[in-house]
């Protein structure tokens, strides 16, 4: 089976590109109209007029300097309230770009490590789903280069520890600037991303060599084999290593130490959460003949187990960190519980309890509707995963999802689905050559 | 003590066994029960059996967990004697949710295992010192054994049974009381 990207899908992630590309601009334009303290005293007076318990809310967090995790550091160095503002709703829309960013790279990357496992665990039913797998992999090198780009551009409106008057008067950050340093941060980024897109790119060319050769010939299919093992293990390694540079050093004065696990359950569940909803799709129009049911059955089970999985992770991170209660810990989440109340908490209802009660039933896991709707509200939920890991140290109280937020979505979304469905139609939908492609195209649970 | 006759037709093979029952079923023969020494895949669905509800039961009886471990630490921890124990906020239960979640957990899953555990002895009729209701010693070692009950058509459903492979087929006075 072959499959071409339409002219419609591709002027219509083309529109969303642009759509979004139109959101971003109004994000840095709306936000640079405060150029200066003064246009944020008046900001503040304004806000202060709109009611008393607002007024008495800005009041509060201000008084309170607990609350400010990623301004704390600001406030100490005798940066008044208006300039901290100031600075939080410049930060505002690069670390809205890079949410969008992150995430969208994010999948590519899990569903590249499930991948990875696919072969290196022999499983016998999933071969049939790897064209639509290599396809989402296509979107790491770019994704990933465009995450890095992002970071560099924005520089300490992400990175509060790439400012060097900060780190001059910080000497919690000045303790750290061994492995948090910009050379240092640019050339980790480029190893881990290099070694992922190696992967991609021999996982690939390998799988497509496999179709074309002798059908007892398997060199190709055990050099897969080797390669996805010792990716497995760079990609434990690196993948930890990435979420400290890329996601944890926004707040530099914060560590945990199973950070690197939750954020890979959170890419993880996502990358399976996009196989199935394009497996879906292309099914829907009929590409995938050999995709049967058991198969959705299958992804259903791991988008289910793996949304729990990440609960786990992450009730484990919270619930040790709320329980000792130690003061340099806890401040990364009384910002969130006060500040993204409803997005940190909501974000658990919809990556668990959805996930949990609509697909324990084992017939609904059958249900193409079904899989896909858990898959819209399990993609949400991990969005907002990402925005609060993100956005509490740069835009603090003063966030919000608008126009740059979902303008970033846009942008990124549309340009996933160009590079994916592109990837798609470069190779035929069945890995024919495959050892295990029998076994799965029989695949019956 | 009433009596009736039913017919046991052994088999060796379970992808035989499989067929039969296909046959069996299609020339409308009611099977009363089969004995097989391990799960044989697809048996049930061959049979036409319905399928289990256990599940349903698991998922109700973790609910019922929950519910009372929710239930009794919000009655020791926060209405009976509301301590100030290390700092921790007992004011309200969700307060100190997190410190009560393990245990909300491990209860959810004990119930939900154990109930169901006895639910499934319950409904099979297993408990220690149960007399077995083995027709046959060697259907628990590589025999499979399916039981008709006979309604004065012996002669055909012999030759029936014979042609789906049976390597013996005996006709039993079974006692309805025995077991």
């Amino acid at each position: 089976m072959e499959y071409k990207i339409s002219n419609r899908l591709r002027i219509g992630a083309i529109i969303l590109m642009v759509l979004g590309a139109l959101g971003i601009g109004y994000g840095f334009m709306d936000s640079h109209q405060y150029q200066n303290v003064d246009d944020v005293k008046e900001l503040l007076a304004s806000e202060s007029h709109h009611g008393v318990s607002h007024d008495a809310e800005v009041a509060g967090s201000h008084g309170d300097s607990e609350a400010h995790a990623g301004g704390e550091s600001v406030e100490e160095h005798g940066v008044s309230h208006e300039e901290h503002v100031l600075h939080q709703i410049h930060n505002r829309p690069y670390s809205a770009l890079y949410v969008g960013a992150l995430f969208f790279f994010f999948i590519a990357l899990g569903a590249l490590a499930f991948y990875a496992i696919q072969f290196a665990s022999q499983a016998g039913w999933s071969p049939v789903l790897f064209r639509v797998m290599e396809a989402i992999t296509a979107y790491v090198l770019p994704g990933g280069l465009l995450v890095l780009l992002i970071a560099f551009v924005a520089d300490s409106h992400i990175f509060i520890w790439m400012d060097e008057s900060v780190v001059a008067t910080d000497t919690i950050i000045q303790n750290k600037t061994s492995w948090l340093n910009k050379t240092g941060f640019f050339i980790r980024g480029i190893i881990y991303l290099a070694g992922w897109a190696l992967y991609r790119h021999f996982a690939v060319k390998f799988s497509v060599a496999q179709d074309l050769a002798d059908i007892n010939d398997n060199r190709n299919f055990k050099k897969s084999f080797r390669i996805a093992a010792g990716f497995l293990v760079f990609y434990i390694y690196t993948e930890s290593m990435m979420s400290w540079d890329w996601i944890m050093s926004v707040d530099p004065h914060w560590f945990s130490t199973l950070f690197g696990w939750y954020v890979f359950a959170s890419m993880f569940v996502s990358g399976i959460t996009v196989i199935a909803l394009i497996t879906i799709f292309l099914k829907s129009k009929g590409l995938l003949p050999f995709v049967n049911d058991s198969h959705l059955h299958d992804l259903a089970k791991f988008m289910f187990g793996i949304s729990i999985f990440w609960t786990y992770l992450w009730f484990s991170q919270f619930m040790l960190i709320w329980y000792a209660n130690i003061p340099e810990e806890v401040v990364y989440f009384v910002t969130r519980i006060e500040d993204y109340n409803l997005p940190f908490f909501g974000m658990v209802a919809l990556n668990f309890l959805f996930p949990l009660l609509l697909l324990m039933n084992s017939d609904f896991k059958r249900v193409p509707w079904f899989v896909v709707l858990t898959g819209i509200v399990i993609l949400f939920g991990h969005y907002l995963d990402v925005y609060t890991m993100i956005m509490p140290a740069t835009a603090g109280e003063r966030w919000f999802i608008g126009a740059p937020e979902i303008g970033s979505i846009l942008f990124f979304g549309g340009l996933f689905m160009l590079i994916v469905f592109t990837a798609l139609g470069k190779n035929p939908l069945l890995a024919k050559g495959n050892p295990f492609i029998k076994e799965s195209e029989h695949f019956h649970y | 003590m009433e009596t009736s006759k039913v017919i046991h037709a052994i088999y060796t093979d379970d992808d035989v066994l499989m067929n039969a029952v296909k046959t069996v079923r299609s020339e409308k023969h009611h099977i009363e029960e089969i004995y097989t020494p391990f799960p044989v895949h697809g048996l049930d669905k061959a049979m036409g059996l319905a399928p289990t509800r256990l599940a349903i039961t698991a998922f109700l009886y973790g609910c019922l967990g929950l519910a009372v471990a929710i239930w009794m630490m919000d009655f020791i921890m926060i209405k009976d004697w509301p301590q100030d124990i290390g700092g921790k906020p007992s004011f309200s239960f969700l307060e100190n949710l997190p410190a009560f979640v393990p245990i909300m957990f491990e209860l959810t899953v004990f119930f939900s295992a154990h109930l169901m555990v006895i639910t499934f002895y319950m409904r099979s009729r297993l408990w220690p010192f149960k007399s077995a209701e083995n027709p046959d010693p060697r259907t628990t070692d590589d025999h499979f054994l399916m039981e008709i009950t006979v309604r004065n058509n012996e002669e055909a459903l012999a030759t029936l049974l014979k042609s789906t492979g049976a390597v013996e087929i005996n006709i039993v006075d079974k006692n309805e009381d025995a077991h």
